[in-house]
């Protein structure tokens, strides 16, 4: 099936949050434009002394302007205003009061119907900061003077995984093999900024609507702020141009800039907040910077005997998300192998930087890296063949995973091969040839040195651990008067497919043409609460609800659960056609209902970190081949293999965009994507310096991706997650295959990214090595 | 200028000749969303680099973010809304869209190629759309689309698969 707004997006016609009327279609006046004050470099951390507004004085009228600061936040909630966001903690201020935590913190918000007047109203308050000494970088511990925020030693959280004895195997294997391994941070880069709409109705709902992935997150944030239950509030999702986790946490902040702009403006007048992309580089959430460290103990023959693994992330400066991705870190963190003693200690550590959160992985990709390029390092070791390293030690069925979960088949599908996967993927990308190839073309060629790399890796699909049962996600399927359905769900669509997905799954469960099914814009006073759009958990936890709410559909019309075609729409017009003729009241509602459970036999305890960590997991080989350019250091993918299990493919168009668009963004992060930081802020915010990939920097003969499916009967219509599996693993198999291209100077490209920079870097520090 | 600081542009916009009234400092960008109804091209960065701004201004592709509106008097400027539906098809097929904020400047490129192939004998379509980000797809979607609109014309020049067998050969 093709993408359903597919034709509108290409031909301009789908409407973004700034793509409106000027006055957002409410009949209240233009929308104000709305712009953020934000704390000044170079001061990462301390007391704000002074907000003087005026600086530069003339052609700025403040009586047209509106201005909020942190004074403001409880009075403009009828007394009650809490200057907090809520996500996991409330640590994070809606706008800084008496201290900022990091450069460029939200400090007064400014709105007007003069955009350019707003742009010089906002460059004429100086936020006057009384530095102090700020935490910087995350891998060092911090001095007496940096720690902050009532931390010990600055780890806002600390999560542990132990398995078997790790020192005792330790102390017993014959070859133990160390490596540190680092990551970067990434920017999103979701084309659309963040933008967000707000205003007050006439009944005094606080309203926003914009781009987001979440709509219950900000609802939630909504309500804490304007302490208010849900009558209060009300959360509309726009078209919205890309996320990748980037819209996840974020538009809880803006979106309560906008309400509370809108609030002081009165009236009902609309706010409008877009941000440009400088500031919403600078402003904005990120990938976490990590650390890692292995320490391995291996046998003669390979096999796996202990792994210790420490696992440090840059938090920020505020909790945000940090605490699930560094769970999420620490849980794949000793990759898809098996080894009886694990030990992983994972440490998020509070700076002074913008905080980070959630982006397409969400630490996966950072702990993948290091577990990847570790095993190529130890098979170098050992004298061995990478991929038979990873033959004698990726998990199989009945095996367990360094939480003591059980790897299985999920009957009626048998299990999943996963080294017949990576052989597949071997197989597909000519790995013994090109090796051969390559050997010859090193030898003759005097500056370009060709090599190949392989990661074989997993992906837990949907929350982790009892997520999915605390979240307990709700989905309607609505009969309408006309015989159509339509899907209620909070979940969005942000370029991933959920609305066309969605749709061929209802479709598919009832019978129906994919025209007789409708799925509703997320408004949450519309849509229940399915839960976040996130963790690659729409499809396959989502969509299963979905098929079970099509049942409960079925079962209220009369009919069995079985039920397909032109007797359902059939069915749902008479429901309506008897409801209307009996009653003369309010035209009732006929609504299908699903509420998530969890499948048989999950078990998992948080407080040990033991047991069943996911329902199930995605798995997948990839093999990147690199040309490293001696001249300039720089160093290209020319081919890029993506061989992958991801339960039951729905919808082929949409799934091989959804890879090899994962593969792209991680091919940036692991060439290009740089960030250089000054005093705690982004000084390259722009596109013109960090560097995200173009159309001719993907291999010419594009990613070449495979699907072994297997059928997850968990999922809906058999899926599993998908969309962050394909970040993992090009990361890993990129520096492999440059550690491979480069094997005669002796580098290990050990750090993300591998920009020319630091291939130079790494080329010298060999030299000097061995001069 | 007039006392309001406001310029006068006539212009031609999808065919049809239009006058703004516009400040000096206006950007076609700006001027095509918010005063003329056409909120189709996007902004993605306002310096150039992701051309999801992208437009013609007579007949060639340029980042609309980068005009200044007072430059366009009396020139022709085609936007996404001017584009003919029907030539799309491919490229919704092969899946050149999903989150679609780049689509619109994408399409601008693409239609610009497929009316011009003969610039793919000296140009790969990789080549071509490197002035348009795209943070989704990964690209494959849009060149293998945009292949598939340019169809035997494109080859016939040393479209897509010619001109990319040959540079890659000659990295040997």
């Amino acid at each position: 099936m093709k993408r359903i707004e597919g034709l509108a997006k290409l031909t301009g016609a789908e409407r973004y949050v700034d793509d409106g009327p000027a006055d957002a279609g409410l009949g209240m006046g233009p929308c104000l434009w709305g712009m953020t004050v934000r704390s000044p470099p170079p001061h990462a951390r301390g007391r704000v002394k002074e907000i003087r507004y005026g600086k530069g004085g003339g052609g700025i009228d403040w009586s047209k302007l509106v201005v909020v600061d942190h004074r403001d936040i409880p009075g403009l909630a009828g007394g009650r205003g809490v200057n907090e966001v809520l996500m996991i903690g409330t640590d994070q201020p809606v706008l800084a009061a008496e201290y900022v935590r990091h450069v460029h913190e939200a400090v007064v918000l400014i709105a007007g119907e003069d955009r350019e007047m707003v742009r010089r109203a906002v460059a004429a308050v100086e936020v006057v900061v009384e530095g102090e000494e700020a935490a910087l970088d995350y891998r060092v511990e911090p001095t007496a003077a940096q720690v902050q925020g009532g931390f010990d030693a600055n780890v806002l959280k600390r999560l542990g995984i132990n398995k078997g004895d790790v020192e005792a195997a330790l102390a017993a294997a014959p070859i133990v093999v160390e490596g540190e391994y680092e990551t970067g941070a990434q920017e999103h880069v979701y084309i659309e900024c963040n933008g967000m709409i707000g205003w007050v109705d006439a009944a005094g709902v606080v309203c926003v609507k914009g781009s987001m992935q979440c709509p219950y997150y900000v609802l939630n944030a909504l309500k804490h702020t304007f302490a208010c239950d849900e009558k209060g509030v009300r959360v509309i999702q726009t078209a919205t141009g890309g996320g990748f986790g980037g819209k996840e946490d974020y538009p809880s902040v803006i979106g309560l800039h906008v309400a509370l702009l809108a609030a002081k403006a009165g009236g009902g007048r609309p706010v409008k907040m877009i941000y440009d992309r400088g500031e919403d580089m600078q402003a904005t959430t990120k990938r976490h910077p990590c650390l890692v460290r292995h320490r391995t103990g291996v046998d003669r023959d390979g096999r796996l005997l202990a792994q210790d693994i420490q696992v440090r992330m840059d938090a920020g400066a505020y909790v945000t998300l940090s605490p699930v991705v560094l769970s999420r870190g620490i849980i794949h963190a000793a990759g898809p192998y098996f080894c009886p003693n694990v030990r992983v200690d994972g440490k998020a550590i509070l700076t002074n930087s913008v905080p980070y959160g959630a982006f397409r992985g969400f630490g996966a990709p950072q702990t993948i890296f290091a577990c990847e390029r570790h095993m190529d390092v130890i098979a170098a070791r050992l004298g061995m063949a990478p991929e038979e390293l990873r033959r004698r030690n990726l998990l199989r069925d009945g095996q367990t995973t360094a939480t003591g979960q059980v790897i299985k088949a999920h009957a009626p599908s048998p299990g999943t091969d996963r080294v017949a996967l990576m052989d597949r993927a071997l197989v597909a990308a000519g790995w013994a040839k090109k090796k051969q190839e390559h050997t010859a073309f090193n030898a003759a060629s005097d500056h370009l040195r060709r090599g190949m790399g392989l990661a074989t890796f997993w992906h837990g699909a949907g929350f982790t651990g009892s997520g999915e049962t605390y979240l307990k996600s709700r989905v309607h399927v609505a009969g309408l008067p006309d015989g159509r359905v339509e899907v209620r769900i909070a979940t969005t669509e942000m370029g991933q497919g959920t609305t066309t997905v969605m749709t061929q799954i209802a479709a598919d469960r009832l019978g129906l043409a994919a025209d007789r099914v409708v799925v509703a814009v997320p408004d949450t006073t519309v849509v229940p609460n399915s839960g976040p759009t996130v963790a690659s958990r729409t499809v396959m936890v989502v969509g299963r609800l979905v098929e079970r709410a099509c049942e409960d559909l079925l079962v209220r019309v009369g009919l069995g659960k079985d039920a397909k075609g032109a007797v359902v729409g059939e069915a749902v017009r008479r429901w309506h056609h008897l409801r209307n003729a009996e009653g003369g009241g309010p035209r009732g509602e006929l609504i299908g209902e699903a509420v998530y459970r969890a499948p048989p036999g999950v078990q998992w305890d948080d407080a040990t970190y033991r047991g069943d960590a996911y329902g199930t997991f995605g798995w997948a080989a990839y093999v990147a081949e690199v040309e490293v350019d001696l001249r300039t250091y720089a160093a290209r993918v020319v081919d890029f293999v993506a061989v992958q299990e991801v339960g039951s493919v729905i919808n082929p168009t949409l799934a091989r965009g959804q890879v090899a668009g994962g593969v792209v963004q991680a091919i940036g992060w692991a060439l290009m994507e740089e960030f250089a930081w000054k005093d705690g802020a982004m000084a390259n915010a722009t596109l013109t310096n960090y560097i995200i990939p173009t159309s001719d920097d993907v291999p010419r003969g594009g990613i070449r991706v495979e699907f072994v499916e297997n059928p997850y009967p968990h999922g809906g219509k058999g899926s599993k997650g998908i969309g962050e599996l394909p970040m993992d693993g090009p990361g890993p198999a990129i520096a492999n295959a440059v550690a491979d291209a480069l094997k005669e100077f002796g580098v290990e490209p050990n750090r993300l990214p591998l920009t020319p920079e630091r291939v130079m870097g790494m080329m010298e520090k060999a030299e000097a090595a061995h001069a | 200028m007039p006392d309001d600081g406001l310029i006068e542009v006539p212009l031609t916009i999808n065919g049809a000749a239009v006058s703004v009234r516009v400040p000096p400092t206006d950007r076609l960008l700006d001027t095509l969303r918010y005063r003329l109804g056409l909120p189709g091209s996007k902004e993605g960065c306002g310096e150039g680099e992701c051309g999801a701004c992208t437009v013609w201004l007579d007949g060639l592709p340029v980042c609309s973010c980068l005009v200044p509106t007072f430059q366009c008097r009396g020139r022709e400027v085609k936007t996404i809304e001017g584009v003919d539906a029907a030539t799309l098809a491919p490229m919704l097929e092969s899946g050149a869209t999903q989150c679609g904020a780049c689509t619109p400047g994408v399409v601008m490129m693409a239609r610009w190629v497929a009316e011009h192939p003969e610039i793919l004998g000296s140009h790969t379509m990789r080549e071509l759309l490197a002035g348009n980000l795209c943070r989704c797809t990964g690209y494959d979607g849009i060149v293998e689309g945009m292949a598939r609109m340019v169809g035997p014309k494109g080859t016939h020049h040393g479209g897509a698969d010619s001109t990319e067998k040959k540079s890659r050969g000659e990295r040997v």
